[in-house]
């Protein structure tokens, strides 16, 4: 659905983005994984052409969005912000409705949608009039997503959508993100530094490093098939956590009975934990998990 | 205390109708100027927050303007615009655009990036995102600009009645000239009110929340306008020329209201300050001036004084005048001033003014020059023994004056000598003499007579007849009441008088003030 051909970005001699392709598959959720600096959110701001290209080609649905009227193209596509930047002197309810106003629908409609996506985000109606200064961080959050969201962009972009939250709230919302409906029908291209995040919401992770791609894969791919030094040890340090995020009980055979295959295994053991008589299930669960890491080495 | 209230509070009751036109045209003129400030300060604002290069130029050259002292602007208009609103409108424009574009600027840039980032990923266009975002979020700041630019405003035009644009400048400048505080306080007091009300105004609406800052902002404009219209271009022509008094002119027995008694002249007239009236009646944006006699730009600007055939201008002798405590404190003061005595006539102090007015040659070469063609003048002598003060007023002879004596003392006498030259008018000088602020000053007997001693009409009638009358009486009156005292005359007779270009005069065959009176009301 999206694909971009030998992008770059040069600010004068430094190339911030140097030449990078990737597909991205309708309703996958891609996330672009790096430290600051590593050029992925330039890579993001670009296919809503907030930073024009310096080489390179990007199409969704084929469309060559270079050569569309930036203003309509972003129209189309949700955008979110770590810093959510809703517009202070605007009502909840006012800043929801940006982009339905600049497409010019009318007000019942938008009254209608901005409700419908309060109750799904877990929003008071209360909320409607009040300033976004009222709102915690987490909640303004939740407003910035609705605002992306409302006009039913097929396409969204988030840049660090979870990166001022504190950890509690961000487990919360990570739930909640998830389970969203509206978000299972999006293409969803989302930046991150945080690798826990990154395994935990992508589908397919893309591993940048100074303007490069360094892999691109499945989190499982990028945990068992690192393709170089970089990428191990840029996982290091949080692996076995991240491998028991990543596979799933149907990876790690399927005679574990009495579990959904589709379950990851740390899901699972957080199952078995509230249910402690199960503890021959999670010594199970264990040596599938190692003999499946076993298998995957010597290949 | 009391009485004095009593007596301001009379005044303006008794100029009410004046009073009202004033400080209507007052506003009107802050206001059409304030408008046009921003009408041409916030786009300039807008601009130079897009294109950040150009905003070191653009404040730059605004902040210079604002340094530009007021006068001065109004001045260098005259030849531009003329004299009237347009030039007083212009130069208030310019003096109120510096906060308003800084604060435009310092506002827009302000705005939050991550918002403006939204905007623009939300697919606003630049327009929607200006008049969105950046905009309302700016506003409060715009609004302090504004507000400002308001109180400059209020303050400044109190000048532009310099350049006979109204307003309530006229009190004030007119209270100083004619020695009448209630005059000046008729007109300061309410210019001070303006400025008060008008801040706690704006400040009330820069402290709306963001939602009603933008109706308030919808609603501003529209009372800008009206406010703006208050001001009605002074009334329009009545009669075939124009006079351009100035306010001490207007007010005095020996001037205007003698003029419209003595004479039953009809002219239409505006208030003009000295420093631009014989420039505007060169450049024919008047035609009848009320200038002095020895004003060297009579002969620059090729001026011709009408004959003051009934006789309502009195003598306007000069003499030093000194207080008598300083003749004790330096004994030779008296001779050494009087050095001066009858050596300059009407011709020669024109002659002298032409030099320094007109061919810009300084007061103190001048002074010299003529010092040394009539062996007056000595080396200094390095004066050790006390300083005496010289004060002068704010004109060309007057610095002329107060240098060829700054001289003499120096040359003559062990005193020092400081100098305050350019007080404002003639009350300014004369309270600095009475409080000890200055030793002495050039004074001319019928402005003793007139503004200072201000006698009964019976006695200014009596005693305005002659020189020597006019002289005597200000001698003796000054020395009862103030302890002051007139030394000898120089000699020449810096009267006032009506002036017109000598061309015009030639046409209309008008020599006379009568025959002005005649020509204005032949059909």
């Amino acid at each position: 659905m999206i694909k971009v051909e030998h992008l770059g970005k040069h600010f004068g001699k430094v190339k911030a983005v140097d030449d990078i392709s990737f597909d991205v598959a309708e309703h996958e959720n891609f996330v672009l994984l790096g430290t600051s600096g590593c050029g992925k959110t330039t890579t993001l701001k670009m296919i809503n052409r907030l930073i024009e290209p310096t080489h390179g080609k990007i199409f969704i649905n084929n469309k060559n969005i270079l050569e569309q009227q930036p203003e309509v193209l972003r129209r189309g596509i949700g955008y979110v912000l770590q810093n959510n930047g809703l517009f202070p002197h605007y009502t909840i309810g006012e800043n929801i409705a940006i982009v339905p106003q600049l497409l010019k629908w009318d007000d019942k409609k938008i009254q209608y949608r901005v409700s419908e996506l309060l109750e799904k985000l877990h929003l008071s109606k209360d909320y409607l009039n009040v300033y976004p200064n009222e709102l915690s961080g987490g909640q303004q959050q939740r407003v910035g997503l609705a605002r992306a969201l409302v006009a039913n962009p097929p396409v969204l972009l988030m840049d660090e959508p979870f990166g001022a939250l504190d950890n509690v709230t961000k487990a919360k919302i990570h739930a909640e993100f998830k389970a969203l409906d509206e978000l299972k029908r999006k293409t969803i291209i989302m930046v991150t530094h945080d690798v826990q995040e990154a395994f935990e919401l992508g589908d397919r992770i893309c591993l940048m490093d100074k303007g490069n791609i360094v892999q691109t894969g499945t989190p499982a791919e990028l945990l068992f098939k690192p393709k170089n030094k970089f990428v191990r040890e840029f996982l290091q340090e949080q692996r076995l956590q991240l491998e028991f995020r990543s596979l799933t009980l149907k990876d790690v055979k399927q005679e574990l009975e009495g579990f959904h295959a589709d379950q990851s295994v740390w899901s699972v053991m957080e199952n078995l934990k509230i249910d402690s008589n199960n503890s021959a299930s999670f010594e199970n669960l264990m040596s599938a998990f190692y003999n499946y890491k076993k298998e995957q080495r010597h290949e | 205390m009391n009485d004095q209230q009593q007596t301001l509070w009379q005044f303006m009751q008794e100029q009410s109708d004046k009073l009202a036109a004033q400080t209507l045209e007052h506003i009107g003129l802050t206001f059409i100027s304030l408008f046009l400030a921003v009408l041409v300060g916030l786009p300039l604002g807008i601009l130079i927050a897009r294109k950040r290069k150009l905003s070191g130029s653009v404040l730059g050259v605004a902040g210079v303007l604002q340094t530009i002292p007021s006068i001065a602007l109004l001045g260098f208009m005259i030849p531009l615009l003329g004299i009237g609103p347009k030039p007083a409108i212009v130069a208030l424009l310019l003096y109120a655009l510096l906060p308003i574009i800084r604060n435009t600027y310092t506002g827009i840039t302000g705005v939050d990036a991550a918002v403006k980032e939204a905007a623009t990923a939300m697919g606003m266009s630049k327009w929607q995102i200006l008049a969105k975002v950046e905009l309302p979020l700016a506003m409060p700041v715009i609004l302090a600009g504004i507000r400002t630019a308001t109180v400059i405003t209020v303050g400044v035009a109190t000048l532009a009645s310099y350049i006979a644009a109204g307003g309530l400048g006229e009190f004030i400048f007119g209270g100083i000239s004619l020695n009448n505080t209630n005059m000046i306080l008729a007109g300061a007091i309410p210019a001070a009110l303006l400025a008060i009300i008008f801040d706690f105004l704006l400040s009330r609406v820069q402290n709306l929340n963001l939602k009603k800052i933008n109706t308030a902002t919808k609603v501003l404009p529209l009372i800008l306008i009206v406010l703006a219209s208050f001001y009605l271009i002074p009334s329009a022509y009545g009669s075939k020329l124009t006079a351009g008094f100035t306010p001490e002119f207007m007010g005095r027995q020996d001037g205007n209201l003698g003029l419209k008694s003595k004479y039953g002249l009809k002219i239409h007239t505006i208030v003009i300050s000295d420093a631009v009236m014989y420039k505007a009646a060169y450049e024919k944006q008047l035609d009848v001036i009320s200038g002095y006699s020895t004003d060297g730009r009579l002969k620059a600007y090729d001026l011709v004084v009408l004959k003051d055939d009934k006789g309502i201008f009195p003598p306007y002798y000069a003499a030093p005048i000194v207080r008598d405590e300083s003749l004790k404190q330096f004994p030779e003061l008296e001779s050494t001033l009087n050095l001066l005595s009858g050596k300059i006539n009407d011709t020669v102090m024109t002659e002298l003014n032409y030099r320094t007015d007109y061919l810009h040659e300084s007061p103190e070469r001048v002074a010299k020059d003529f010092l040394i063609s009539h062996n007056l003048w000595k080396p200094e002598r390095g004066g050790k023994d006390g300083v005496v003060r010289i004060g002068s007023k704010i004109f060309g002879e007057q610095y002329i004056l107060a240098n060829m004596y700054s001289m003499l003392i120096k040359g003559y006498t062990d005193y020092d000598v400081s100098t305050k030259t350019g007080l404002g008018g003639t009350k300014i000088c004369f309270d600095a003499l009475t409080n000890n602020q200055i030793d002495f000053y050039p004074e001319y007997t019928g402005t003793g007579l007139l503004v200072i001693l201000q006698p009964s009409i019976k006695t200014i009638n009596l005693v305005e007849t002659s020189k020597e009358k006019t002289y005597d009486y200000d001698k003796q009156e000054f020395e009862s009441r103030y302890h002051i005292k007139w030394l000898q005359p120089i000699g020449f007779n810096n009267a006032y008088a009506l002036m017109m270009r000598q061309k015009q005069a030639k046409d209309l065959h008008v020599n006379t003030i009568t025959d002005l009176k005649n020509y204005l009301e032949r059909k």
